[in-house]
């Protein structure tokens, strides 16, 4: 156990994790040259393709040190926002933390918020300055930044490049002198905290948990005591590039169990797994349960394909516990689900994967945040509105309350302004301005979640040039002025497309939504009339010209494959839109809302 | 029966919506003359000893060909296929190529039919569309040809570009109807990506097409059709006294035609397969005795929209009884349901099949849309 170390690398998102973890990894021999690829833990086609880390993973290192073989844990952790639950999970498995810092970029909001997060463990931090092969690269102001941050010494800070190779051994070496070995009593009773757990189609559930007390041995009954069900351990192991199969797992060491666990919902993330035999007296404080922040439909655009929609959804949650769905109708799309997200990110991660790995075609409608409805004749009861359209009606509706989060923004100085504008205009309250240096400048927002679901990031983005950085926390519940705006097409009310907004906004909202609708909605055989209502007011009105030509009256000569080619693609493209009354809408229509600027 | 088109891959310039193949260096006119030969002696039985009825020189411009080297060509093709005795033989003219000279040497050639690429007689719009002709050179070459004894004459009318306004296109027709000549082609300006065209609309220079004006345009185009006593045989195609064209009807009607030349399609009812789009490549396969092409070999799917996709651009429609020869049980039971559920106004049905009335010609495509296989 004293040559056991446990830890995970955190950082602000795209600051080099998963590449360092790479080197790591190659400097160990754990995978050989030929399995190495450039961001090797990112397996799953989605993070490849995008670059970014969406799940975390652990993978165990052999590494000598003195002469004794030393076995480290290593678990690489995603920097988006949507997914920081991902390293709560994983800083819990561990005694010490890698602290990445892009020496290019400095410290940005989520550097703060994961170190935040280790230091609630009582992590041993360790400063990693990266990428300082960059030419951009400014190594002693982001110290500087560093030093201000943690407290920690100057040199304490580790310089490497994930790049080159560059300090690579020299942050093996403070991970084995820097970070304590677990703790925990070999001889007491199996205590385990699963920490993740992951679906794989062939062999079912795997659980992930660190060994806290006593060992975990393969073939013993286990039992997870939350949810009080008892399995057989059919295989234990660790963690390797792939699984590796072993006779126990011991104290303060990482591994898995398959123990033909069927169904996502029966392991518990944070749940404590030991024997049945010899039970541990106690649970291990668990994790909280994450809340989804952005709900939105998801609807199959075939209505036949609801069945298989409600599978697919169901696989993916084996492998995503964060998402929730339960079945809706709308009047408009029919059957579909009521999904919560962590955030923008996941939402359209999981639309991606429906599409991808199980052949769905799906619409998704308005995103929109959960909200509490207070009724005249119950003004002290609080009713969970987590779809627009079940907001009541105007006239028996006492209040609403809309969820606020406190915002936190990392930039340099020069944006300050525009920053400033921008969070006002999403009804932002500044609470305060911190310059970090002199000219990079923290700033701290409340505001309500729902502007940030609304084009937030895109803008900050362009506004800043890139140079901002955001992080948020949720903080409870405010009265809002929001009503009802609703979406009429040909005259009938679209459900799905009805969103909650505030009321000063709505007459400029109504009017984007239709010119957008009017630009995503293809001229049919008759003009369609695209209409914005707050109760039985129009607020807005677009027309959608009727179809005057649809042919290529061009002469092609004998070419008549290319004919055929071009109506082929028109029919496969309308297998994307949905009927709603005659009107076909696109599938992307219905998240219209949301690039009201593109 | 069968025809004949021979893809002549030069024009002068490049006008401004096109992108049918063809190159503005001239360099390799004559080794493209000597591959088609070759060509046409090494796919002789495409055709399968089918008199030829029809043969068309299109293009690019053939008009850009000397007596002699059409000579050359056409003389092969007596010599290689059996030839029916009322062979139309149709070639594009551009009127910048029509002197008196030229339509004499064609009239000589025995070339029966003109297809004259007039576009518009507003040199407003010849000058957006970057032609090599004016508008009186236009009007002059429809003249001096009726003078040389060319009856079966046709012109090629563009509408709905960003120059020409309704009235300039009734101009533009009655101009037309003055002139005495039995066929035109009227097209509906279409956008073609990577010509200069979309390059101007997409970098803000043209305004983007009007797709209302165009509507008008047809609309006006079918009222001036019936006050002159033509017939709309086909979605872009006009006649009076029967004068269609033999040739393109062909494409329409199930008929075998062998393509020669860069970019050519033949069809021999079971394959359809197209030359190369690249003059040196042509050449160099013709070279090698390795003609470069791609080939698509139909399935009964393919055969099925294929016939709705020609069919229902034309006057005549869809004929029950060719439905019966061509294609399976199923297939004829799914055409059935299908086309009970199109909307009644976009077809007109019959004992002996189903057309698409004249007034919604434009709406073509969702009509085989809806009869498409899923
Ligand atoms: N020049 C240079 N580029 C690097 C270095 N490390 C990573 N990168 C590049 O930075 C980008 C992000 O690297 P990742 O390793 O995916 O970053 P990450 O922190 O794992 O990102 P998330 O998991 O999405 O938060 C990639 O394009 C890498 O190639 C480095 O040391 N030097
Ligand atoms: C390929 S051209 C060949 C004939 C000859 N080169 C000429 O331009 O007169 C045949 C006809 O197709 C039409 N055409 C070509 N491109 C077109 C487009 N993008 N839209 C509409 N008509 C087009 C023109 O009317 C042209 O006369
Ligand atoms: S329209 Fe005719 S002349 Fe103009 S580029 Fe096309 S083929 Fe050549
Ligand atoms: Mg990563």
């Amino acid at each position: 156990m004293d040559n056991i170390r446990n830890f995970c690398i955190i950082a602000h998102i795209d600051h080099g994790k998963s590449t360092l973890a790479d080197r790591l990894l190659e400097k160990t021999a754990t995978i050989t040259m030929r399995e190495l690829q450039a961001q090797t833990l990112d397996d799953m086609d989605l993070e490849r393709e995008r670059g970014i880390t969406i799940k975390s993973h652990a993978i165990q290192m052999k590494y000598m040190h003195e002469g004794i073989p030393h076995i480290l844990n290593l678990i690489d952790t995603p920097g988006h926002v949507d997914f920081s639950y991902e390293v709560s999970r994983s800083i819990a498995a561990c005694e010490g933390a890698l602290l990445i810092v892009d020496a290019a970029q400095g410290i940005q909001a989520q550097t703060i918020s994961n170190l935040y997060l280790a230091l609630e463990h009582d992590l041993e931090i360790i400063p990693v300055l990266n990428k300082i092969d960059l030419p951009s690269a400014m190594p002693e102001e982001v110290k500087d930044q560093i030093v201000d941050l943690i407290g920690c010494n100057r040199e304490d800070i580790l310089s490497a490049s994930g790049k080159t190779g560059e300090g690579i051994a020299e942050i093996l070496e403070a991970i084995v002198q820097r970070i304590p070995a677990p703790v925990g009593d070999p001889s007491a009773p199996l205590q385990a905290l699963v920490f993740d757990s992951v679906f794989d189609s062939y062999r079912g559930i795997f659980a992930y948990y660190k060994v806290i007390n006593g060992e975990i041995k393969k073939g013993e009954k286990v039992k997870f005591v939350n949810t009080g069900k008892e399995y057989f351990a059919d295989e234990v192991g660790v963690l390797k590039l792939k699984k590796e199969a072993r006779d126990s797992v011991k104290t303060g060491d990482v591994g898995y169990i398959i123990s033909g666990i069927k169904s996502a919902k029966e392991v518990k993330v944070g749940d404590t797994l030991t024997t049945v035999a010899n039970p541990c007296k106690e649970a291990i404080q668990g994790f909280e349960v994450v809340k989804p922040m952005v709900f939105a439909g998801i609807y199959p655009v075939d209505t036949e394909e609801y069945e298989e929609l409600r599978e697919a959804m169901e696989k993916l949650q084996l492998n995503d516990a964060s998402l929730t769905f339960e079945p809706e109708s709308s009047a408009a799309l029919g059957f579909g689900f009521r999904c919560g997200f962590l955030g923008m990110l996941h939402m359209e991660i999981i639309q991606e994967r429906l599409e991808r790995e199980f052949d769905m075609t799906v619409i998704t409608t308005v995103p929109n945040v959960s909200y509490y409805a207070y009724l005249n004749k119950t003004p002290d009861v609080p009713i969970l509105i987590n779809n627009p359209s079940d907001l009541p009606e105007v006239t028996i509706l006492n209040k609403v309350e809309e969820p606020y989060i406190k915002a936190q923004i990392i930039t340099k100085s020069d944006y300050v302004g525009s920053i400033m504008n921008l969070c006002i205009e999403k009804r932002g309250e500044l609470l305060n301005q911190i310059y970090l240096t002199t000219d990079r400048v923290e700033l701290v927002f409340h505001m309500p979640l729902a502007e940030i679901v609304f084009d937030f990031y895109d803008k900050l983005k362009t506004i800043s040039r890139g140079y901002a950085s955001f992080d948020y926390h949720p903080i409870g519940y405010k009265e809002s002025k929001l009503v009802k705006m609703d979406l009429l097409l040909n005259g009938d009310q679209v459900d799905a497309l009805s969103a909650l907004i505030h009321k000063d906004k709505a007459y400029d909202l109504g009017k984007r939504i239709c010119l957008k609708l009017r630009e995503l909605i293809p001229r049919q055989q008759f003009e369609i009339a695209i209409q914005a209502a707050i109760g039985a007011k129009i607020i807005a009105r677009e027309n959608v010209k009727a179809l005057r030509k649809d042919v290529t009256a061009k002469c092609y000569g004998g070419d008549i494959s290319r004919k055929r080619k071009l109506l082929e693609k028109q029919k496969k493209g309308k297998k994307r839109m949905r009927q709603i009354g005659n009107v076909e809408v696109p599938q992307n229509a219905f998240m219209a809302v949301l690039k009201l600027d593109d | 029966m069968a025809g004949i088109y021979i893809h002549i891959p030069f024009c002068k310039q490049a006008c401004s919506y096109c992108d049918f193949h063809f190159s503005t260096n001239l360099k390799n006119r004559s080794r493209i003359i000597e591959s088609i030969i070759q060509e046409m002696i090494m796919r002789q039985n495409y055709l399968e000893e089918e008199p030829i009825e029809t043969i068309y020189f299109g293009g690019g411009t053939p008009s850009l060909l000397t007596k002699k080297e059409l000579d050359v060509v056409l003389n092969q093709v007596y010599k290689t296929f059996p030839i029916a005795k009322e062979v139309e033989v149709c070639l594009e003219a551009n009127p910048d190529d029509l002197n008196k000279q030229k339509l004499i040497d064609l009239n000589d050639l025995e070339i029966n039919r003109l297809s004259i690429g007039v576009q518009s007689f507003h040199n407003e719009d010849l000058i957006f569309m970057n032609r090599a002709h004016n508008s009186d050179e236009a009007k002059t070459c429809i003249k001096t040809a009726q003078d040389v004894g060319f009856k079966n004459i046709s012109i090629d009318l563009i509408f709905g570009s960003q120059t020409t306004s309704n009235q300039m296109w009734e101009e533009n027709l009655n101009v037309f109807f003055s002139l005495d000549i039995p066929h035109l082609s009227s097209y509906s300006l279409t956008l073609e990506e990577k010509t200069k065209l979309d390059y101007l609309i997409k970098t803000g220079k043209a305004n983007k097409l009007d797709e209302d004006k165009n509507f008008q345009q047809y609309l006006i185009l079918q009222d001036s059709i019936d006050n002159n006593g033509f017939e709309q045989y086909e979605l872009s195609n006009y006649c009076k006294n029967q004068a269609i064209s033999k040739h393109n009807t062909s494409y329409w009607s199930h008929v075998k035609y062998l393509g020669l030349g860069p970019s050519a399609h033949s069809f021999n009812l079971k394959e359809r397969q197209w030359n190369v789009s690249n003059n040196s490549l042509y050449i160099k396969g013709i070279a090698e005795n390795n003609l470069a092409f791609e080939k698509e070999l139909l399935s009964e799917r393919d055969r099925y929209h294929d016939y709705l996709i020609t069919r229902l651009r034309t006057k005549w429609g869809i004929l029950y009884k060719d439905l019966e020869t061509l294609f399976s049980k199923q297939l004829i039971e799914h055409f059935k349901n299908k086309s009970n559920l199109i909307n009644p106004e976009l077809v007109k049905k019959e004992s002996s099949g189903i057309k698409i009335p004249r007034q919604h010609l434009f709406q073509s495509d969702e009509v085989i849309r809806s009869l498409w296989l899923d």
